[in-house]
């Protein structure tokens, strides 16, 4: 297994270690790892970190999961803000 | 069109954390068919997450091990229960389908979630929970070279703190709410208990404070600052990148309570699943273990679980040898809860524009007036947003001593084609309640 993981965020390629979560990769991709904008127009950013939450719910190939409970996978699509 | 798939096994246990590892192995043993279904991507629960910037300890990696070694336990990772459809009967979903999954004994092991209270700027990016911020450093969050201010309450502090340091973090600041004396005696107390006195070491730690509790973050788009207020009364103000703050742990009992089993009535369990000496709950053919029978910690929740595993293949001499390990265990939780109770302080940390409910952005102001959780819902939308209540719910029990009714399904959010796929079934299930 290789020791890093390539993926693509909003048309991004980040590269993070292997294993490592959506949520991880979300600030790895840099800024402050923003996974969407709440309904009064707030930046959100993974909260909970164990799937309770959903803060960090983003788009992983067309579907909604969440961030935190995610792994990352080589070639994964990640949008964000939903 | 994804179609549900029918499956069958002897003992389903939902949530693969110590209890459930310890009850799957246990149960495993009478030959029984086990399925074990998490939402998490691996084994272990939250203490024993793994990740690339986790290190796990031998106990995890034995329980692992013994979970693997057995040919008749299937692990389902990164799944979740969504209904329950008929009387033993679960409906799972995963990434890819989902499944309806028939069982004869259903051991929940769904662990806890942390209490997370709202404060000024607890929406801000960069705000986490405490075992939160753990969790996402052990899946790979880079923290090297931050600067964290960990607060809230209990043992759990402690352990984030140690893990954001091992990942290259500054812990600046490690603010506990309870009093010194209080924490002085579970201190105290540590040495009775194999394992703990190192927690007790870990409470010298030069950071940690007492009697002091996070007011507010600050900062513009993100973390920039949080004030604290300390135990001699005054305020003080430090610059941070991340502040990580949890109040304690809440048992996770949603799917119990949706399959009608009761809440346990008193003691450091109140809020609990209530289990008898067997790990039985009230409702027959369903165990619990582990911290969703109210917490305290991983070594009582791997006694419970050998014994509701023990349990539900009807081992009762395999179950009784686990009972004074977890009498042990018992009343180390009990010391637990009372070093760590929250005091009044705590319920004034919302102003009138810090929002309550942060799936609907609902603010403290509009629910002051509320006369409990349904009005809440129904008028000021407060927990009807996608967490469905587990983050605003805790609070608002905590901050207006609102309860929350028993859950309805689906449990967490779920795909269309998952419904559609239970056809007729969906029917009969409105049709019961």
């Amino acid at each position: 297994m290789s020791a890093h993981t390539l993926l693509n965020i909003d048309g991004r390629l980040v590269r993070v270690k292997t294993g490592s979560s959506v949520a991880a990769a979300l600030r790895v991709a840099g800024g402050t790892g923003v996974a969407r904008i709440s309904v009064g127009g707030q930046p959100r950013a993974p909260f909970c970190g164990m799937g309770v939450c959903q803060e960090c719910r983003v788009l992983v190939d067309g579907r909604r999961r969440l961030a935190c409970q995610t792994v990352c996978t080589e070639g994964m699509r990640v949008e964000t803000s939903e | 069109m994804s179609s549900v798939v029918p499956e069958r096994c002897d003992v389903l246990v939902v949530g693969a954390g110590p209890a459930g590892m310890a009850a799957a192995v246990a149960a495993a043993r009478s030959g029984a068919s086990v399925v074990v279904i998490d939402d998490n991507p691996a084994p272990g629960g939250q203490i024993w997450r793994d990740g690339p910037g986790a290190k796990l300890p031998p106990a995890a990696r034995k329980w692992r091990d013994a979970l693997e070694r057995h040919a008749n336990i299937r692990v389902r990772s990164g799944t979740r229960v969504v209904a329950a459809p008929s009387p033993g009967e679960l409906l799972l979903e995963d990434a890819e389908g989902a499944v309806r999954m028939r069982w004869s004994k259903l051991i929940l092991c769904t662990g806890a979630r942390e209490l997370l209270l709202p404060f000024p700027g607890w929406t801000l990016p960069g705000v986490t929970g405490a075992g939160g911020l753990q969790a996402l450093i052990k899946a790979g969050l880079p923290v090297e070279g931050e600067r964290i201010v960990v607060a809230g309450s209990g043992p759990l502090l402690l352990a984030a703190a140690a893990t954001a340091r091992s990942a290259g973090a500054k812990v600046l600041r490690i603010a506990e709410q309870a009093s010194f004396a209080s924490v002085a005696r579970f201190g105290a107390g540590l040495a009775r208990w194999p394992g703990k006195a190192a927690q007790a070491v870990a409470l010298a730690d030069s950071c940690y404070r007492t009697s002091s509790h996070v007011v507010s973050a600050g900062g513009a788009g993100q973390v920039e600052s949080v004030r604290l207020r300390q135990g001699n009364g005054k305020e003080v103000e430090i610059a941070c990148d991340r502040i990580a703050c949890g109040f304690g742990l809440v048992p996770n009992t949603q799917l119990g309570r949706m399959l009608g089993c009761a809440l346990a009535s008193d003691g450091f369990s109140a809020r609990g699943l209530q289990v008898d000496a067997r790990q039985a709950t009230s409702v027959p053919g369903i165990y619990a273990a582990g911290e969703c029978t109210g917490f305290g910690g991983s070594e009582r929740a791997l006694a419970q679980g050998s014994i509701a595993g023990h349990a539900a293949v009807g081992d009762e001499r395999a179950a009784a040898a686990h009972e004074g390990e977890r009498a042990r265990w018992d009343a180390f939780a009990a010391q637990l809860h009372r070093g760590f109770a929250l005091h009044a302080g705590i319920r004034v940390l919302p102003r009138p524009d810090t929002l309550v409910c942060r799936c609907e952005d609902v603010p403290f102001s509009v629910l002051q007036d509320c006369s409990g959780w349904t009005d809440a819902k129904l008028h000021r939308r407060c927990g009807m947003g996608a967490c469905q209540g587990r983050v605003c719910g805790d609070a608002a029990q905590f901050l207006f001593g609102w309860t929350p009714p028993v859950p309805r399904p689906p449990l967490s959010p779920v795909r269309i084609a998952t419904l559609a796929g239970l056809g007729e079934v969906v029917g009969g299930a409105d049709a019961r309640q």
